[in-house]
């Protein structure tokens, strides 16, 4: 037998051995590789250990990976295929008690296997043509005249039910089934004053999905702020925040991303940088560790990302002055990984909520594990996304509330397209859009399908 | 893999009986199961197989029996002792696909379920009427019953409600020889040799089990839990002292060490009273009126051993997060420390204080940090010796602390494990507790399910035996180590 009786943690070892899977610039790193005890407390919240049970595909198993690529195992296509399928949803960070910061350690591993791991061609086209899209609100916004005409043809349907998209490329077929129903396009200006007394002045992000899919969410936003005594700002040409590059290993383009939004948002005198999707809140947040190495921008990136809030915790903080109209309904809160893991925001939003007269808040069963959505996770493996998000489906179905309200687009669309398929039908809202409503004291019928 | 025949010829029957994704013989991925919960023992498995059901699961166990080839059987590898611990020319057999809760029966209070099915997921599949299972280890969120069943495990409940033996009823059981057998069953007891009680707590080492029937437990009424806040341990120590002479039968009586508390605070801010030298969490479990009295009573003899803060839990909430402090006690402590030792041992009640000192005197004189989390209730120490790894020496001197913990243990007429197991960690102090003549019955029980040697061969005995050796003496080499099956450590 080998090596019985060793004692000591499960790494100890400096810089990755030449030959391994990484080079030097920012690979795994080493020391919090080494502070994970093999609990295994982290197991159960893992979404892909919950469908497979398998120890490769828990964070436990990834982060053992990682050591072994360390410790000067190559690069193989079964370790990509285990660090490609996690989800990047972060309930293990929660669930750790030892504090290991698996965040940290699989985006360094991602830029990791972006540079040194050769993807098939097929997955390389449809990660180009994520990319050439997603980040980039302008062209989302082109693509919506043909997705309303699908829609409203109902083209989209008839193709479905045909399934030839489904067999001839899976994940375009995922792609186009979880795009919303397009409402109207709803451009903001760049000023929107406070009503009353100014109480902050606040720089909004409108984003790349949210804008092109959910200008709705946007504009009940801005009007809640305003309403609550917010200046709101909305910096033009601000852009992606690289949200999905950071969480897809795509280190450079991130940076690129980054350095254009600390740009943007310079120089316009807000108090706060206030963001009502999840995955790009948490990844502004990180700018600082993002950007460190530029000197040109670091000191600036840590100015930036202390100011950067979720929309929740800023009308939290700020408390309410505009009166609530009562809204007679049920509503079930689903947490998204990257407010409540990534941003530790849960209670902010619940609050918010449950001080609208009428309301009844429901939780929802395995609240703490993800929907599937995780970026454009549910693009790129949808068979495991599709799995997670009818579990999720159920367990919202079986609060019995009659909306469902969340604070991500990506949430939104994947927990649509489950609902749409368990054959339950319920409404959709962000958080601000029940917020909106309830202040503008529109009927709560206006929030359902 | 080459020069291993046997272990190619099980591969083949696993891939036979199993889907593709659950035989595993990439060395990247085997390496991911190479250590249990106890990571400073490795061994990287030949084969790594993941059955589905019990008919796959015995149809390997029944290749190996038949090539003679070693297996080990792991359910979500939290295990503490090493028992889970593969072996190198030796097959995995690894329980988390069976994952099915067959039954809940609440009417005969039973629930029927597969190994790899996670110990809190019993109880919350109970909850909605109005049961749960009892033994709750600390790792409750993710260790599985299969294990809980072989290492019988135990909790800060099982003061009152006892270890996982006392709530197994029957069992479906793989044995060495690939057969399907039953064990106990729903009746209250069955005539004849008790082998359900033989296999739970025999850490693997008589074969695997693919289904358990367990008993399920009314919640009661009401719960009550108190965070009693102490200067010091020995004042935490009397009061423990105190509640049980006074006849009182605590759900829980659980302690930490200052030391412990700062891991805890830090990991899960439990928000335990400043300034603790010892902290107690108390759990009052009953009858309303039950409850009632005995709080009162808790409170008193608290007081009168010179508590200087008491909190009852207000609320579920409340009461979750002082138990998250405890659970997460042991991972936590890598919070301040980059590695630790977790001890098991137990000691008879009455000798807390003295044993405590005695810890307190060797870790003053080693230099050895030590915290201490334990079921105080029953005397189950959990010392947590604290090191780091990459200062030369402290591996040694942290071991050295730890085994000298054990003897204090076994000095004061307690035991070496609690309800970890024995496993890997462990094999070594069995001579410490038990002479030669003991250790010869147990191995004959074992021989009489596994005369081969084949099922977690290695574990729970310092030296591996023959079936048909004569105990004690013998020359030469071990017959299986010329076999090349087993090592002498």
């Amino acid at each position: 037998m080998t090596d019985l009786g060793e004692t000591g943690a499960i790494v100890d070892f400096g810089a990755p051995v030449e030959g391994g899977a990484f080079d030097e610039h920012r690979p795994p790193d080493a020391a919090l590789v080494g502070d994970c005890v093999h609990c295994g407390f982290c197991l159960p919240t893992c979404p892909t250990y919950i469908l497979w049970g398998e120890e490769m595909d828990s964070p436990r198993g990834r982060i053992y990976l990682m050591k072994e690529g360390l410790e000067g195992a190559p690069m193989t296509d079964a370790m990509v295929s285990h660090w490609d399928a996690c989800l990047g949803c972060m309930a293990c960070v929660t669930a750790c008690p030892s504090g290991v910061q698996y965040d940290t350690l699989i985006e360094q591993t991602r830029a990791q296997v972006e540079r040194h791991h050769d993807r098939s061609a097929g997955d390389r086209a449809l990660r180009g043509l994520i990319f050439a899209l997603f980040p980039h609100p302008k062209r989302l916004r082109l693509l919506r005249g043909p997705l309303r005409l699908l829609q409203r043809t109902g083209l989209d349907r008839a193709m479905r039910r045909t399934g030839l998209l489904d067999r001839m490329a899976p994940q375009l077929a995922a792609m186009e089934r979880l795009a919303p129903r397009l409402g109207r396009p709803e451009p903001l200006p760049e000023l929107i004053p406070a009503t009353g007394e100014r109480r902050a002045t606040i720089g909004l992000l409108t984003g790349c999905v949210q804008s092109a899919f959910f200008p709705g969410v946007n504009s009940a936003t801005a009007r809640v702020l305003r309403a609550e005594g917010c200046d709101v700002v909305v910096p033009p040409a601000q852009g992606c925040c690289g949200a999905l590059s950071v969480h897809n290993g795509r280190e450079a383009e991130a940076q690129g991303f980054a350095r254009r939004l600390v740009d943007s948002f310079e120089d316009r005198g807000v108090e706060w940088i206030v963001v009502n999707a999840a995955g790009c809140g948490s990844t502004m947040k990180e700018y600082a560790e993002l950007l460190a190495d530029e000197p040109a921008y670091a000191d600036r990136a840590r100015a930036f990302a202390d100011r950067v809030r979720d929309v929740s915790e800023i009308l939290d903080e700020l408390g309410p002055v505009a009166p609530r109209h009562p809204l007679e309904m049920t509503i079930a809160y689903h947490d998204a990984c990257h407010l409540a893991h990534a941003q530790g925001v849960r209670a902010e939003p619940r609050r918010l909520l449950e001080a609208i007269p009428g309301l009844e808040l429901r939780e929802i069963a395995e609240g703490e594990i993800c929907c599937g959505s995780a970026g454009i996770y549910n693009v790129l493996n949808p068979e495991p996304a599709r799995e997670l998000g009818d579990r999720k489906a159920a367990n919202i179905v079986a609060t019995g509330a009659q909306l469902l309200v969340t604070a991500n687009p990506g949430c939104l669309m994947q927990v649509a397209s489950a609902i749409d398929r368990s054959g339950h039908p319920m409404g959709m809202a962000h958080t601000v859009e029940v917020l909106d409503a309830s202040i503008t004291g529109r009927p709560a019928a206006t929030l359902m399908p | 893999m080459p020069g291993m025949p046997g272990v190619d010829a099980v591969t083949q029957r696993a891939r036979e009986l199993i889907p593709p994704e659950g035989v595993i013989t990439d060395v990247a991925r085997l390496r991911t199961y190479e250590c249990d919960g106890l990571s400073h023992y490795r061994v990287v498995p030949a084969l790594v197989v993941i059955p589905e059901d019990a008919a796959q699961l015995a149809g390997v166990v029944g290749a190996c029996a038949e090539h003679g080839v070693p297996f080990v059987a792991r359910g979500s590898g939290t295990g503490l002792s090493g028992g889970a611990l593969p072996h190198a020319e030796g097959v995995l057999v690894v329980t988390s696909k069976m994952r099915t809760i067959t039954a809940v029966r609440p009417d005969d209070q039973r629930a029927v379920v597969e190994p790899g099915v996670i110990n809190l997921d019993v109880t919350r599949a109970a909850t909605p009427h109005g049961y749960y299972y009892a033994p709750d280890p600390s790792s409750q969120q993710i260790c599985s019953i299969g294990g809980n069943v072989a290492e019988n495990s135990g909790g800060a409940h099982c003061l009152k409600y006892g270890f996982t033996t006392n709530h197994v009823l029957g069992a479906e059981f793989v044995s060495p020889q690939g057969d399907v057998v039953q064990l106990g069953g729903i009746a209250p007891d069955t005539p004849g040799y008790d082998l359900l009680g033989a296999v739970v707590g025999s850490e693997g080492t008589l074969g695997i089990v693919t289904s358990a029937t367990v008993r399920l437990v009314r919640l009661p009424e009401e719960v009550r839990t108190i965070l009693v806040g102490f200067a010091s341990t020995d004042q935490a120590g009397a009061a423990v002292s105190a509640i049980i002479a006074a006849g009182i039968v605590p759900a829980a009586i659980e302690m930490m060490d200052a030391l412990a508390i700062e891991a805890a605070e830090a990991a899960v801010h439990c928000n335990y009273p400043d300034g603790a030298g010892a902290v107690l969490v108390i759990e009052l479990d009953g009858a309303a009126v039950e409850v009632a009295a005995e709080y009162d009573e808790v409170e008193r003899l608290c007081n009168d051993n010179g508590a200087f803060e008491q909190r009852l839990a207000t609320d579920p909430a409340d009461r979750a997060l002082i138990w998250k402090g405890r659970k997460s006690a042991f991972a936590a402590v890598g919070r301040i420390s980059p590695d630790y030792i977790v001890q098991d041992g137990v000691i008879p009640r009455t000798a807390l204080p003295e044993v405590l000192k005695a810890i307190a005197e060797l870790s003053g004189t080693s230099g050895v940090r030590v915290a201490n989390v334990f079921h105080a209730g029953d005397g189950n120490l959990h010392p947590l010796v604290l090191f780091d790894e990459s200062k030369d020496g402290e591996a040694e001197a942290a071991e050295e602390v730890s085994g000298a913990i054990l003897d204090l243990c076994i000095e004061h007429g307690g035991s070496i494990t609690g309800e970890h197991g024995v496993g890997m960690d462990k094999a070594r102090y069995m001579p410490r507790m038990y002479d030669e003549a003991d250790l010869d019955t147990m191995q004959l029980v074992r021989c009489a399910f596994d005369p081969d040697g084949i099922s977690n061969p290695g574990k729970v005995f310092p030296t591996p035996r023959l079936c048909g050796e004569v105990p004690g003496r013998h020359k030469g080499a071990h017959p299986l180590q010329e076999a090349g099956l087993a090592e002498v450590f």
